[in-house]
């Protein structure tokens, strides 16, 4: 059947274009013009060229907070990946346990970002926390707020306690997806449990993980409300990530200039990785 | 309209003009000749013209940002190897 090529039925996509226009492409232009202006307040700006941009990639603080940012993003990939695979793999395929791990599962899910931030606050604490205080009763000094180490095991554990649940919740799906044929095939060819994994699960899973891979690197190269609400970027600059540097820079320090600039620098960084993420995944599947 | 509050200069309005205007040269090929012309290039993948743009101007902001860290903000050269490179990304990718 040959298609049929109908330009008028772009049209059609011109309502949602205005939307993005006015949420998305106006205010990033706004960013681009800030990003080459110096402004002292009252809309009064001058033209600086690229000279922001030329500070920022030779700021020791931006490249800190990048540092920072790419270290936390692949922690936390590192550890959520495979442990969603694992908790997925260990979760009942039938019977009433589903539901009731399928909701226990996606509870975390349901917390708004900053009631996690201000719960993991509280949870560990080391005077009145459950968590900060039974570390400490072990003989471990713990202190998020004033230990980076500390502070980091703190983050690291509280996005790996909110977000597993979305891997694991993915992965099950490419599991359940599975026919039956595939298990009982294996069986007869008296193949190992890892076996199973690593020639008929993993492979099926592929799809779904990709995704996973992808929301997870968007979400943690982008988080800011529940390290700011936890540690607020310290002690020091400790988990000072990319974002919470930024609106350091624009709303703390009102520096309208280098935060654009930085802002431009960061969504190229982000753009960069979807696009690159979307290209392997609609390539997975042409294959 | 008054658009003084998007603190507009002239570099950043023939910036945006060119990209209007590139966006506009795609409607105007894409009305020419629908499609999108797409192909398999030299990095085995799938793309349209406007892949091609999008891969181009992504590259090129990449060249500009490479440029202004390593080079300097004398971006003359950078603006030329970004043309090379979109060149290049039309013609083989």
């Amino acid at each position: 059947m040959t298609k049929t090529w109908n330009n008028r039925a772009w049209f059609m996509v011109l309502p949602v274009l205005l939307l993005v226009a006015f949420n998305a492409v106006i205010p990033l232009m706004t960013v681009v013009n800030y990003s080459v202006q110096e402004t002292f307040g009252n809309n009064l700006f001058f033209f600086e060229g690229v000279k922001w941009y030329q500070e920022v990639l030779a700021s020791e603080r931006f490249h800190a907070a990048l540092l920072r940012q790419f270290f936390f993003t692949a922690v936390i990939l590192l550890i959520e990946i495979p442990l969603g695979v694992a908790v997925a793999l260990s979760m009942p395929r039938s019977g009433p346990w589903v539901s009731v791990c399928l909701v226990l599962m996606a509870l975390p899910l349901l917390v708004p970002w900053n009631v996690v931030g201000a719960m993991w606050n509280i949870f560990a604490l080391p005077d009145i926390g459950l968590l900060g205080y039974g570390i400490n009763a072990l003989g471990i000094d713990y202190n998020f707020t004033r230990q980076p180490v500390a502070a980091w095991f703190t983050v690291i554990l509280m996005d790996v306690w909110h977000w597993t649940s979305l891997v694991v919740l993915l992965a099950y799906a490419g599991l359940s997806s599975i026919p039956d044929a595939y298990y009982q095939a294996a069986q007869i060819d008296s193949a190992s449990r890892w076996a199973v994994f690593r020639y008929i699960q993993l492979p099926k899973m592929k799809r779904v993980l990709t995704i996973a891979i992808l929301l997870r690197f968007m979400d943690s190269f982008m988080v800011y409300t529940e390290p700011f609400v936890l540690t607020g970027g310290g002690p020091g600059n400790a988990t000072t990530f990319l974002s919470i540097d930024l609106v350091k820079a624009a709303l703390g320090e009102f520096n309208l200039g280098i935060a654009a600039a930085m802002s431009i620098i960061y969504f190229l960084m982000t753009l960069l990785v979807s696009w690159l993420f979307y290209t392997l995944m609609t390539r997975g599947e042409e294959q | 309209m008054d658009l003084s509050w998007m603190a507009w200069t002239w570099q950043t309005a023939v910036f945006f003009g060119v990209i209007l205007a590139m966006l506009l040269g795609m409607t105007a090929w894409e009305w020419a000749s629908p499609g999108g012309n797409p192909r398999r290039g030299v990095l085995g993948l799938d793309t349209t013209r406007g892949d091609r743009l999008f891969i181009s101007l992504l590259g090129s902001a990449y060249i500009h940002l490479a440029w202004l860290g390593l080079v300097g903000p004398d971006l003359g050269w950078a603006l030329a190897l970004s043309i090379a490179y979109a060149v290049g990304v039309f013609r083989f990718v």
